[in-house]
């Protein structure tokens, strides 16, 4: 049984269809990446499979278990998700930050979840920022932050939405190494990304959207070092210079 | 000199009255207030409607001629079916008016701090697992209620002055007790400056606290 599966997965935004007919599967503690230029819907396809886009068709297993209205908010406790833009709670410290999942939503111990925080702190290397507030961090720091965040409530899955892409170039690194390490620990994780060397080095399976269709997929080396599509290698004639 | 001391003392002994309205209203208006504009937010359109309806009725009334009709109006309305009905103190009615009638500015003051939060971060919360009401309460309103905070007070200190026409229903309070003065002592000038003066003591006080208090949290954000 594969962690995710996504079958025959259709997004429309009004008129415009974004996703045109999605078939993946992402296995236990495989590495996707998925690259594809700006409005080819590999967001969407991503924000899809933990609904914060609800699809127009299709269907999406988690762990095999369809996801619906009803489970949704049981079976979001197993995907982490890391947003381009952080989205870290600016109203509460970075500890609270990581704790309130686990305490509001499963339920933990207050003093057993700090534990674990600070733990995960030291993890993304910001054990002495638990008392700090977000905006005193910088992007590359709020962005580990968020990834500890995501990791507080135990996921199953991890799903990363361009972390690097509202970063400042000299903080890609960092954020580009938690992830790395979190790939090497086996986490099932999902990755749309434009860090072409981050797929190569460290994806399983690497997807080229374009269109709101799967164009090309494979291994990064069959899809990133000899795509046979002609706009597979368009696209990456543009990007890898 | 003295004619304005005794206005002014005279006025002041309506401060408990207006205060006390003031402070119950507020905190109707509030909760009351976050009641319509969660409705207006929600998916449902009827309750949308009822909330746009609400508010469009209590903003397009001045807020005497609601005073009048809950005071005088309701319990006649209720007597002419049969009932007994009658307030039991005038103040209940008057706080009842001002509450919902701060209500409506409230909702809208607070649904524009809802929406002044960030999208993402709803869905930061949801995506931990939250139900849209846990994110609501844990995520959104604390974030909305610093925004609002300033045009909360504001609202505060317009309540306040807002309330001056509720001596017309009966309620005894600070512009109340100086036309009572007045209409005994003829110090028409002196009774209404200490009408005045009893109100910039709320009022002015008040603001002042806010803008402080503003500055020391831009401050401390600024610092932490």
């Amino acid at each position: 049984m594969s962690m995710i599966e996504v079958k025959g997965l259709v997004k429309s935004f009004g008129d415009l269809e974004v996703l045109k007919g999605i078939d993946q599967n992402v296995e236990e503690g495989e590495v996707l990446c998925i690259v594809g230029p700006s409005g080819s819907g590999k967001s969407t396809m991503l924000r899809c499979i933990n609904r914060l886009e609800e699809p127009t068709g299709g269907e999406i297993y988690i762990d095999g278990e369809l996801i619906d209205d009803k489970n949704i908010d049981r079976i979001r406790t197993k995907m982490g998700m890391v947003f381009q833009q952080f989205n870290l709670f600016p109203h509460m410290s970075v500890l609270e930050n990581l704790t309130c999942g686990p305490v509001n939503v499963k339920g933990a111990d207050k003093a057993e979840a700090e534990k674990k925080a600070r733990e995960l702190l030291t993890r993304v290397g910001l054990a002495e920022k638990a008392d700090q507030y977000p905006r005193n961090l910088s992007g590359g720091q709020q962005q580990r932050v968020a990834i500890a965040r995501a990791l507080a409530m135990d996921p199953e899955v991890m799903l990363f939405d361009e972390p690097t892409s509202a970063l400042d170039p000299e903080m890609v690194g960092e954020v580009l190494d938690v992830m790395k390490s979190l790939a090497a620990e086996g986490m099932t994780m999902v990755v749309v990304t434009h860090e072409m060397g981050f797929a190569k080095e460290v994806a399983d399976k690497v997807i080229f959207m374009d269109g709101g269709y799967i164009v090309e997929q494979g291994t990064p080396d069959a899809v990133l070092n000899n795509p046979q599509m002609d706009r597979t290698k368009d696209f990456l004639s543009k990007v890898l210079i | 000199m003295g004619v304005y001391l005794k206005g002014f003392l005279i006025a002041c002994r309506g401060i408990p009255t207006t205060v006390w309205v003031s402070i119950v209203a507020i905190v109707l208006g509030a909760a009351l207030g976050l009641l319509l504009a969660l409705c207006s937010q929600t998916k449902s359109k009827v309750l949308r409607v009822i909330a746009k309806l609400y508010v469009d009725i209590v903003r397009g009334t001045p807020m005497l001629v609601q005073a009048l009709i809950m005071a005088y109006g309701v319990p006649q309305l209720l007597q002419s079916m049969g009932s007994s009905f009658k307030w039991s103190n005038l103040v209940i009615p008057a706080i009842i008016v001002c509450g919902l009638n701060s209500a409506a500015y409230m909702s809208e003051v607070i649904r524009s701090g809802i929406q002044a939060v960030d999208k993402g971060q709803m869905e930061a919360a949801r995506s931990l697992g939250m139900t849209r009401g846990m994110a609501m309460r844990l995520v959104i309103i604390p974030q909305a209620i610093r925004i609002i905070l300033p045009a909360f007070a504001n609202e505060f200190v317009t309540l306040i002055k807002e309330t001056s026409v509720l001596g017309y229903v009966g309620v005894v309070e600070i512009l109340r007790r100086g036309q009572l003065w007045n209409a005994s002592s003829f110090e028409t000038f002196p009774a209404y400056i200490g009408v005045a003066l009893a109100y910039m003591l709320l009022t002015i006080p008040l603001s002042k606290a806010i803008n402080g208090y503003e500055r020391r949290r831009a401050r401390k954000e600024a610092a932490a």
